[in-house]
Order: structure tokens, then C-alpha cells, then sequence
């Protein structure tokens, strides 16, 4: 049986972790708001690009020209983790690392490589023997554009140069704030979404350049977008996700500081009950003699 | 002149301006190119560069813009950019360090320069700056 100090002990520990875990719980909050913002600014851009490149896909007949549309049999794949850089946020990393992982076991046949967004990535997969061609860790803290501009600068040279035939991105979706799905998205060769292809009505355009050269400039800034909108979702989802476990360490420390405190006080009425009965004993001894 | 041109730019990091304005200058990726009231419908690859908006007779806007594109239809100009900013919001000396940085690593020797980044980087710093000296 623990003795009252030792019992009074861990109540202090306890409370003083839950503070922190309150803490992180605000400042994760608060990064969630940030990053949501950025991502509602971020979509005028997005759907305006897309609805244009759709509009030329559909009207182009030679988009087979087009270097990053172009579909080569499956050698080389190169699956795109996108975690974090800390944890603490639950499942958020050990999801994407077991689907990622799942991705590897299915391309098993062919050769697969990794690209690690996010320190959880790299060292789980680095100690794993799992080929990381490259890894762009430590930024979600000052997350800039400039990011996803060089991530999607990489990706797209890998593809060009054939060194990969597909490249797949595994990354969190931001649902709302407790909620994160995983999902896998294939990257390259890029495909224009089906939904995309609106009115082919439009002929009487100018189009300068011609509609492909204008592909070939638009669709690596459509898949800077796309790697900028993960990157923020992630970072979102990450967010969410750390709030979620925080508030939930937190209702754990206040239920395990509950149950201790009864037992701190049953300890202590123990004690006393056993003094009270020592004493009577000892005056009972006493008069008998 | 009457100010009849719907004008829209839009960047990754949200409208960057949104008027009824008299006529733009848009640097298209086959060369500048000016777009006033009635203009055919058109879409334009637009390169790094600048972009003028004439706001009224005698009031001129100048933006220092990334690549995209830009499409004209029905007296709507939507210029949707990697970057705009206008030339009195520029940070000049952040410029400067830019262009020096780029030209470093674009002199340096070693094999890892990545060519093309570091020359976009250079033409990025340096339209900055022409932009901000045209004020």
C-alpha cells in the first residue's frame, strides 16, 4: 500500500501534467483555426485552376503529347507519406504509416520507393529498411508555399525523368476538427478529374499559346496547388487530431486524479481509524494492569 | 474613359483584388498584351512579370505577378497567379537578398545547384525589384 505522501505525490504530477496537456490542447486549437483559414484562401485558386485545365483537357485532342499525362506500364513507384513532424496527435502518424505500409505490400512485385513528408515518416520507415529516395521533414512549423513548390518540383522530375511510373500521395483528409480520413491519391500521371470536363461548347476561344502548351505551363502549377492543399490539409487534420488526444489526456487526468484523491483520503481515515484503535487498545492494556 | 472591365486576381493565398476597372496589361506567355472593354474571349498563359491595371484616367496599379494563366470573357478578366503583389507593398531589400542569393548559387560550382529553381528564383527577384522601381 502507498503511503500518504507518495499517493499525494502523484496527484501533484498528474495535475501537473493535465496543465499541460490543457495547454497543448489550446495551442493546437489554435494552429487548427490558422491553418483552416489558409485553406478556405487557397480554394478560389484551386477550383478556378482546375476548371481551366479541365476545359482543355476536354477540348484537346492531343493530350497524349502532354509529358505528365502520359501513362507507362508499372515499373517504378514512388509512394508520397505524408505525416507530421511531432506526435502526440493520436493516431494521425500511425494511420498513414499503416497504409502506406499496406501500399508497399501491394506494389511488392514491382520496385517501390518512399518520399517522407514529415519526420514520423522517415524514422519509422528509415529503421524498417524501406528505400526513402528523398524526405522533406521539419517544416510544418513555418509551412510556406514555397514547400509544396519544391516537393512538387521533385515529384515532377522523377516522373519526366522516368525514374517513376506512378507516384501515389497517402496523406490525412481534414473532415472536421475530431474527424481525419486517410486517403490515397495517385499524383502522377495526372488525370484530370472526370467532373472536371465541363461545357465543350466554348470553341470560339483565343487560346495563347495553343491549348497544350498552355497544359504543359498549367499543370505543374495545378499540381503545386494539389501538393500545397495536402500539405494544409495534413497540417489541419494533424492539428485536429493532436486537440482531439490532448482533450482526451486531459479527461483522463481528471478522472485518474478523481480516483486517486479517494483513495488518498480512504488511506488516510484508515490511518486514523488504525491510530484510534491502537490508542484504545493501548489505554484498555493499561487499566487492566 | 468609363471603367467596364471586371478584373478578379487570385492567388494560392486568396483574392488579391477584385475591381471595375478601365484596361490591364498582362504579361501572356507570347508576349504583353492589353485587354479593354469588348475584348475577344481568350485564355492566356501569363509568365512572371507585370501587370498593369488601370484603375481610372489617370490612376495606375502595378503588380509584380507569378505564372499562370488568364482568361478574358464577357468584359471579365480573371487573372489566376502563383503570386501578385503591388509594387508599393514590396519588400526591396528582401528582394535584393533574393536576387543575390539566386545569383550565388547559380555562379557556385557545385554539382546538387538545382539550375532551374535558382534562375526561376533570379527572374522572381528581379521582377520584384523592377516592379517596385516603376512606381
Amino acid at each position: 500500500m502507498a503511503t500518504l505522501r507518495e499517493i499525494r505525490k502523484r496527484i501533484g504530477s498528474i495535475k501537473s501534467t493535465q496543465q499541460i496537456t490543457k495547454a497543448m490542447k489550446m495551442v493546437a486549437a489554435a494552429k487548427l483555426r490558422k491553418a483552416q483559414e489558409n485553406i478556405v484562401a487557397l480554394r478560389p485558386y484551386a477550383y478556378r485552376m482546375r476548371d481551366v485545365i479541365g476545359h482543355l483537357t476536354a477540348l484537346s485532342e492531343k493530350t497524349s503529347e502532354i509529358p505528365l499525362m502520359q501513362h507507362r506500364p508499372v515499373e517504378q513507384v514512388l509512394i508520397v507519406s505524408v505525416t507530421s513532424d511531432r506526435g502526440l496527435c493520436g493516431g494521425f502518424n500511425s494511420n498513414i504509416i499503416r497504409q502506406t505500409s499496406h501500399r508497399i505490400e501491394e506494389y511488392k512485385e514491382k520496385e517501390v520507393e518512399l518520399y517522407a513528408v514529415g519526420r514520423k515518416a522517415q524514422e519509422f520507415f528509415s529503421r524498417r529498411n524501406v528505400p526513402i529516395k528523398q524526405d522533406r521533414i521539419n517544416f510544418f512549423n513555418h509551412l510556406a508555399f514555397e514547400h509544396a513548390v519544391q516537393i512538387s518540383k521533385d515529384l515532377i522530375s522523377y516522373f519526366t525523368s522516368g525514374a517513376y511510373d506512378r507516384i501515389e500521395i497517402v496523406y490525412n483528409e481534414f473532415k472536421s476538427a475530431v474527424q481525419q480520413n486517410v486517403i490515397v491519391e495517385p499524383f502522377l500521371p495526372f488525370v484530370p478529374d472526370p467532373e472536371m470536363a465541363e461545357d465543350k461548347t466554348q470553341v470560339d476561344f483565343i487560346y495563347e499559346p495553343d491549348k497544350e502548351t498552355i497544359l504543359n505551363v498549367l499543370i505543374p502549377k495545378h499540381l503545386n496547388t494539389q501538393i500545397w492543399r495536402i500539405l494544409l490539409e495534413s497540417y489541419a487534420a494533424e492539428q485536429g487530431a493532436r486537440m482531439t488526444a490532448m482533450e482526451n489526456a486531459t479527461e483522463n487526468a481528471e478522472e485518474l486524479v478523481d480516483n486517486l484523491t479517494i483513495y488518498y483520503n480512504r488511506t488516510r481515515q484508515a490511518a486514523i481509524t488504525k491510530e484510534i484503535a491502537e490508542i484504545v487498545g493501548g489505554a484498555e492494556a493499561l487499566k487492566e494492569s | 474613359m468609363a471603367a467596364e472591365l471586371e478584373i478578379e486576381i487570385v492567388t494560392p493565398f486568396g483574392k488579391t483584388y477584385e475591381k471595375t476597372i478601365v484596361s490591364c496589361t498582362v504579361p501572356g506567355a507570347l508576349g504583353q498584351f492589353q485587354v479593354l472593354k469588348d475584348h475577344a474571349d481568350m485564355l492566356s498563359a501569363v509568365d512572371i512579370g507585370q501587370v498593369r491595371l488601370q484603375e481610372g484616367d489617370t490612376t495606375e496599379k502595378v503588380l509584380a505577378t507569378g505564372g499562370g494563366f488568364c482568361e478574358v470573357k464577357n468584359n471579365k478578366v480573371r487573372l489566376i497567379v502563383e503570386s501578385a503583389e503591388f509594387a508599393e507593398a514590396i519588400d526591396v531589400e528582401r528582394a535584393k537578398k533574393a536576387k543575390e542569393r539566386a545569383e550565388k548559387r547559380l555562379a557556385s560550382e557545385e554539382d546538387d545547384v538545382d539550375i532551374v529553381r535558382a534562375k526561376s528564383a533570379l527572374l522572381r527577384a528581379l521582377n520584384r525589384l523592377k516592379t517596385a522601381q516603376a512606381l
